[in-house]
């Protein structure tokens, strides 16, 4: 009973991040967004796996929350550096004025 | 209860996909995407296919979203309006979905005794594993032990498609620093 009251609970939360993600002005809120939509995705798993008696999904849940934190990391370094891979700084100046966003996601 | 949670989870998969619809930004949609893929890592989870959500959750919502990242550093930002309405996408879409709905009717029943899956040698390796290999797991003693080999050709294969995208990616962007400034 009470794992189904917080499954119920983690639905109703899912539903409001999806909400700011939809909606969600600036960039940032939707980054945001799914980084918390991660973060019930890994209590969704836990709480999931005592709902059904199996609670060695918690492990499993883990492995998840080491995805969502290196996604998140990918996403806020792409708004930094404006790029994934190669992030040396160019001849004409430092990469970290280059490629600054401001939050409409244009380039100052 | 099963079926309840399955319910919310694909309306939110459908609230999740028109969003993508509708979205212009493509950053939004990288986002979005990414939550997609989330969740149908809850819904493999649900149907108890564990391993399979996991393989979802790391290709769809951490590689995938990476490699989107770098392909709009790549490129633009902004999807483009289509000039004019064109039927022939959303024949193709619909065509599509209809030949893979029509597939599904031969398929047994969710969960059936009869199927397949479970009349053919699946019943020998459930009951043979433990005994040869030791490992708790069966869908791990078959990748691991029974089909090593394989595996390890699908990880060489893999670790060099990786290899190939990263290089693909690293030497691109040192050939556009010149014109950083302007791009866009």
């Amino acid at each position: 009973m009470m794992f189904l009251i917080a499954t119920i609970a983690l639905f109703v939360g899912m539903c409001l991040v999806l909400a700011r993600l939809y909606a969600g002005p600036s960039l940032y809120d939707r980054v945001l967004a799914a980084n918390a939509f991660g973060t019930f995705t890994v209590m969704f798993i836990g709480v999931l796996g005592f709902l059904m008696e199996r609670p060695e999904f918690l492990d499993i849940a883990l492995l998840y929350a080491l995805i969502n934190f290196v996604g998140t990391i990918a996403v806020l370094k792409y708004f930094r550096y404006r790029a994934i891979g190669d992030t040396s700084p160019t001849p004409e100046g430092e990469p970290t004025s280059v490629g600054k966003l401001n939050d409409r996601g244009v380039r100052s | 209860m099963d079926v309840l949670i399955n319910l919310v989870l694909f309306a939110m998969m459908v609230a999740t996909a028109l969003a993508i619809l509708r979205m212009r930004r493509l950053f939004a949609v990288v986002m979005l995407a990414g939550v997609f893929s989330l969740l149908s890592a809850l819904l493999f989870v649900t149907l108890d296919a564990v391993d399979v959500a996991f393989t979802e959750a790391a290709v769809g919502a951490g590689i995938s979203t990476v490699l989107m990242l770098g392909t709009m550093a790549l490129t633009s930002r902004e999807e483009k309006m289509p000039r004019k309405f064109s039927p022939l996408p959303l024949l193709v879409v619909c065509i599509t979905g209809a030949v893979l709905i029509y597939g599904t009717l031969d398929m047994p029943s969710f969960g059936s005794a009869q199927s397949p899956a479970q009349t053919h040698v699946a019943a020998q390796y459930l009951e043979r594993t433990p005994k040869d290999t030791g490992v708790p797991n069966v869908v791990t003693a078959i990748l691991a032990s029974y089909r090593g080999y394989d595996t390890f050709g699908e990880t060489v294969v893999v670790f060099t498609a990786a290899v190939g995208v990263l290089i693909l990616i690293g030497g691109f962007a040192r050939r556009r620093d010149p014109e950083e400034g302007d791009a866009d």
